[in-house]
C-alpha cells in the first residue's frame, strides 16, 4: 500500500493487470462453449453443471470473499426457483424476465436475513443460515396449495428465450442459455471482487477488527455481498426452474447446501473459478459414482470430503507449492491455505 | 396436557443425553462435530441388532451400546479428529459432514434403509395413570436414568480431578501439559466418553426417535440447537435447553402438526440473535 501511495501509477498498473483477462480464461470459456458441439448429447448434463457453477459462484462470493460460513445457501436457490416457476406459471412466461424475478426475490430474502449473519461466531452463523433454509423448507411444505408441497410445482411452461429460441428436449438451448447467464454474471462478479469494494471485502475477511479500524463499514459491506450472493443463487434457482420446467422441495433441502459447499471445497475458494472447476469435477464424479454404486455414492462423496480436509486443498492440487513452502520454512504449522490457485 | 409435558421431558432428556457429548467437544474442545449423531446411531444400531437378532436383554445392550460408541470415538479421535482441533471451523464442518455422509451410506449398505426396532422387555412397556396423567413406563425409565447420568456428569466435571484436568487442558493446553497433564489422553478420554453417551442415548432413543440410516442428518440440527441455545459453559444450560426443545417440539407437533419444526427454527434464530453466547450462559470469558 505504501508504494502505491508514493507512485499512484504503479498501483494503477497493477490493478489494470489484475483486471485484464488472461489467456487461460479465454480458453476455459471457449472450451465450455465447445462442449455443446463436441458432446451435444450430454447437453442437459452440461446445463446442470453450468447452474451448479453459478450456485457455487454465489457461495464463493460470501465465503471466499466475505468470509461468512453458510450452510443455508439452498434457501436462496429455492426462493429463486419457486419465484421463477410461480411467475412463469401465473404471470408471464418470458425466461429473461423470470431470471430477474427469481434473482430479485432471493435478493430480498438475502437482504432481510443479512442482519442475522453479521453477529456471533462461525457456529452461530452456521446455525442461523441452516435455520433460515429449514424455515423456508417448512414454509414451502406447509403452503402446499401454492408450492405443490412434496409433489412439486408442475406445469411450468416457459416461453422461448428472446422470443425466438424455445427450450427443446435435447437441452441445447437450455445449455446455451445457462452458459450465457453464467458468463455474464461471472464477468460482473469478477468486476465486483476486483473493485475497491472487493478489496475491502478481502480486508474484512482477513481481519475484521483492522478493517474496521481503517474505516471500512464492515456490516454494510457484508450485508451487500450477502445480498448479491443471494441474488446469484436466486438466478441459479430460476435457471433450474426454467430449464427443467419444474420446482420441488428438493431445491430447499439441506443436501443442496452441503453439495455446493463440497463443490467449492473441491475447486477452492476465493478466486471465483473454484466454483466452476469444482462444479465440473463434482458432476463428473457424481455421474461416475452413481453409475458404479447407485445407492451408496454418498459414501464416496463423504470420503472425498474427508480426504480433502485431512490432506489439505493446497497439498492436493499443487503439491509442489506446498513442498516449496515447507522447505522455505513457512509451512511448519501444517495449516493448509484454502485459497490455492492464486 | 400434562401428558404432553411428560412426553416432552422424556424427549428432551434423550436429546440432552446425546447432545451432552457434543456440548463437551464443541464447548470445551471448540470442535464443530456435526457427525455426533453418527455415534448415537452406532449405539442405536448395536442395541437393535443385539436385542432383536441375538436375543440379548435390552438392559444389557445399553452398556454395550455405550462401550461400542465410546470405542468408536476412541478409535477416531487420535486418527482423524485430533488433526483438526486447530483448524478453522469450516474445515471441521466439512470433515464431519463427510463423516456423516459416509456413516449414512455405510449403515444403509449393511442394514438397509428400513427403520430398526429394539426389543423392549415387557416390564418397560405399557403405561399407568397418576392423577389423570398418563405416564409411559419406558419414558419414566428414560427420565430417571438420564437424570441420574446428568447428576453424575455434573459431579465428574466439577468435583473430580479429571474434571479439573479437563478444564485446565481446555483453557490452556500448553500450560496444562507443562504442569504434567497429558492433554492428548484427557481429550481422548473426553471424546470417547462423549461419544459413549451419544451411543447410549441412541440406544435408549431408538424407540422414541426412530432409527434409520438418515438418523444423523435428521437430528443433527436438534443437537446443534441444544448446544447453541444452551450455551456450552455449563451442563445445566444444555439440559434446560433440551428440556425446552423437547417440550416445545412435542407440544408443537401435537397442537400444530404442520408447523411444529417451523416454530423451533424460529425460536432458535431469535435466541441466537438475542444471545449469541446461548440462553443460559454468563458472558463467555473468551
Amino acid at each position: 500500500m505504501a508504494r502505491g501511495h508514493d507512485d499512484p501509477g504503479t498501483a494503477l498498473r497493477s490493478f489494470a493487470r489484475s483486471a485484464g483477462a488472461r489467456r487461460w480464461e479465454f480458453a476455459l470459456w471457449t472450451l465450455a462453449l465447445l462442449a455443446l458441439f463436441v458432446f451435444p448429447r450430454q447437453a442437459s448434463l452440461w446445463n446442470e453443471i453450468a447452474i451448479l457453477a453459478l450456485f457455487a459462484l454465489s457461495l464463493d462470493l460470501i465465503l471466499g470473499y466475505g468470509g461468512i460460513v453458510s450452510l443455508g445457501q439452498a434457501a436462496f436457490l429455492g426462493t429463486g426457483c419457486y419465484a421463477a416457476a410461480l411467475f412463469a406459471k401465473h404471470v408471464y412466461n418470458d425466461p429473461i424476465t423470470g431470471l430477474f424475478v427469481g434473482g430479485a426475490a432471493a435478493a430480498a430474502v438475502g437482504l432481510v436475513t443479512s442482519p442475522l449473519v453479521l453477529r456471533g461466531t462461525d457456529l452461530t452463523r452456521l446455525m442461523v443460515t441452516l435455520g433460515v433454509a429449514s424455515i423456508l423448507y417448512e414454509l414451502a411444505n406447509r403452503f402446499d396449495s401454492i408450492t405443490g408441497g412434496a409433489d412439486g410445482l408442475q406445469g411450468v411452461v416457459m416461453g422461448p428465450v428472446l422470443g425466438r429460441y424455445s427450450f427443446g428436449l435435447d437441452g441445447h438451448v437450455a445449455y446455451a442459455y445457462s452458459l450465457t447467464v453464467l458468463f455474464l454474471l461471472f464477468v460482473v462478479a469478477r468486476r465486483v471482487v476486483r473493485s475497491p469494494f472487493g478489496y475491502s471485502l478481502k480486508a474484512i475477511r482477513d481481519n475484521r477488527l483492522r478493517a474496521m479500524a481503517v474505516g471500512i463499514g464492515v456490516n454494510s459491506r457484508l450485508a451487500s455481498v450477502y445480498t448479491l450472493a443471494a441474488a446469484y443463487a436466486g438466478v441459479a434457482g430460476a435457471l433450474l426452474a426454467q430449464t427443467t420446467g419444474f420446482a420441488s422441495l428438493d431445491v430447499l433441502d439441506f443436501h443442496r447446501s452441503a453439495d455446493v459447499m463440497l463443490v467449492l471445497v473441491i475447486g477452492g475458494t476465493g478466486y471465483l473459478y473454484g466454483g466452476l472447476i469444482g462444479a465440473v469435477l463434482f458432476k463428473v464424479m457424481y455421474d461416475v459414482l452413481s453409475t458404479l454404486t447407485p445407492q451408496y455414492w454418498q459414501f464416496w462423496l463423504g470420503l472425498v470430503l474427508v480426504v480433502i480436509v485431512l490432506v489439505g486443498h493446497e497439498r492436493l492440487v499443487s503439491p509442489w507449492r506446498a513442498l516449496e513452502r515447507r522447505l522455505s520454512g513457512h509451512g511448519g504449522t501444517g495449516r493448509a491455505d484454502t485459497g490455492a490457485g492464486q | 396436557m400434562l401428558t404432553i409435558l411428560f412426553d416432552g421431558i422424556a424427549y428432551g432428556m434423550l436429546l440432552f443425553l446425546i447432545a451432552s457429548g457434543l456440548a463437551v467437544t464443541l464447548g470445551l474442545m471448540n470442535f464443530v462435530n456435526l457427525a455426533h449423531g453418527a455415534f448415537a446411531m452406532s449405539g442405536g444400531y448395536l442395541a437393535a441388532v443385539l436385542s432383536t437378532r441375538m436375543g440379548v436383554p435390552f438392559l444389557a445392550t445399553l452398556p454395550l451400546a455405550f462401550l461400542f460408541a465410546a470405542l468408536l470415538g476412541a478409535l477416531l479421535e487420535p486418527t482423524l479428529y485430533r488433526r483438526l482441533y486447530r483448524r478453522p471451523h469450516l474445515d471441521q464442518v466439512l470433515f464431519s459432514i463427510g463423516l456423516v455422509f459416509m456413516a449414512v451410506a455405510a449403515t444403509d449398505y449393511f442394514f438397509g434403509a428400513t427403520q430398526q426396532f429394539v426389543n423392549l422387555p415387557p416390564y418397560l412397556q405399557g403405561r399407568f395413570e397418576v392423577a389423570g396423567v398418563g405416564i409411559g413406563v419406558y419414558r419414566l425409565f428414560i427420565i430417571v436414568l438420564c437424570g441420574l447420568l446428568t447428576v453424575a456428569l455434573q459431579l465428574i466435571l466439577t468435583r473430580t480431578r479429571f474434571g479439573s484436568r479437563l478444564r485446565a487442558a481446555v483453557d490452556d493446553p500448553r500450560v496444562a501439559s507443562g504442569l504434567g497433564i497429558n492433554v492428548n489422553v484427557v481429550f481422548l478420554t473426553t471424546f470417547a466418553f462423549g461419544s459413549g453417551l451419544a451411543g447410549l442415548g441412541g440406544a435408549l432413543g431408538a424407540e422414541l426417535l426412530g432409527l434409520d440410516p438418515t438418523f444423523p442428518l435428521k437430528y443433527m440440527i436438534y443437537f446443534l440447537v441444544v448446544v447453541a441455545v444452551g450455551g456450552t459453559t455449563t451442563i445445566t444450560g444444555p439440559l434446560l435447553a433440551s428440556l425446552l426443545l423437547g417440550v416445545a417440539d412435542v407440544a408443537g407437533k401435537y397442537y400444530v402438526p404442520k408447523l411444529g419444526a417451523f416454530i423451533i427454527y424460529c425460536v432458535m434464530i431469535i435466541v441466537l440473535i438475542a444471545r449469541p453466547q446461548g440462553l443460559f450462559s454468563r458472558a463467555a470469558a473468551k
